[in-house]
């Protein structure tokens, strides 16, 4: 067991308990927190796998802007506790143990092909912002065009959205 | 050529096998939960697994039997995903966030198993 794997561990740890975190606590607040660790920490692993811009854009994409808009929507609504199901057969443990468990096979059959996959021998300029940027004027110019009249199209949409009147 | 990052002795396995929990954890909670914030969250949580196994085939290539050039450009095609991915989350959840917060000044209460309105 060498210094990166335990340090992987204890990231994946920690990522797994923010997402339960996410899944299973009642509160809307706590909930987010957790997201936000879950966020975190995946910023850390990117940046294991030497994707630094990408690590960096994750805290402020991720935890910085998106995790502001959830927590303004959850101190604007009044939530209360979800009352559980009638029957027990749809119940939340059991329905999402069943398909929890389906979701996990189906992945566990693609993983075991892959592991024999080592990491290669990459540009060094790989994951800093100017082999990104390169890449996205040069080979994905046309999809970063449709990105942004996307975000554009997002943009107008959340302002009708918040009219008094729809 | 040296590769950078420090995963080398990482399995690729575990990479995967966190990505596929994540993924797992989130969709339990899609189906799961009722509040739709928490829902959305929940979407954000996947979003976020697929975008960690893009990232992990983009660093772990040895082994496809690419040339050099190639593989370059399928590390560069995990990072153009990622940063996809993220544009894309960032509109639906302004517009996601938006529709709730129309739906909560409707209807005074919001759970994704009371909102049939447009069924049938």
């Amino acid at each position: 067991m060498t210094t990166n794997q335990i340090a992987f561990l204890a990231l994946a740890l920690l990522a797994l308990i923010g997402g339960g975190g996410v899944v299973f606590s009642q509160r809307p607040v706590r909930a987010a927190m957790c997201l936000v660790l879950n966020f975190l920490v995946l910023a850390a692993l990117y940046f294991m796998l030497g994707a630094q811009m990408l690590g960096i854009s994750q805290i402020m994409v991720y935890a910085g802007a998106i995790m502001v808009l959830f927590l303004f929507i959850v101190m604007m609504l009044r939530m209360d506790r979800e009352e559980p199901h009638k029957v027990w057969w749809t119940s939340a443990p059991v329905v999402g143990t069943i398909f929890g468990a389906l979701v996990l096979f189906i992945f566990a059959l693609g993983i075991r092909p892959a592991a024999e996959m080592k990491p290669g021998a990459v540009d060094p300029k790989f994951g800093t912002p100017q082999a990104i940027g390169m890449e996205m004027m040069t080979t994905y110019a046309w999809p970063f065009e449709v990105a942004s009249m996307l975000l554009l199209v997002g943009i107008v949409a959340s302002i009708i959205l918040a009219k008094r009147r729809i | 050529m040296a590769p950078t990052g420090i995963v080398s002795d990482v399995p690729i396995e575990w990479f995967l096998l966190l990505g596929a929990m994540l993924f797992a954890l989130g969709a339990v909670g899609v189906v799961v939960r009722r509040n739709p914030v928490t829902v959305f969250m929940c979407i954000e949580l996947m979003l976020n697994a697929v975008n960690l196994t893009f990232l992990t085939f983009a660093r772990y290539q040895n082994g496809w039997g690419l040339k050099y050039e190639n593989a370059q450009q399928a590390a560069m095609n995990g990072q153009m995903m990622v940063i996809f991915v993220m544009a894309v989350a960032a509109a639906e959840v302004a517009v996601g966030l938006g529709i709730i917060m129309a739906i909560f000044r409707a209807r005074r209460e919001v759970d994704v198993d009371d909102l049939s309105t447009l069924r049938n």
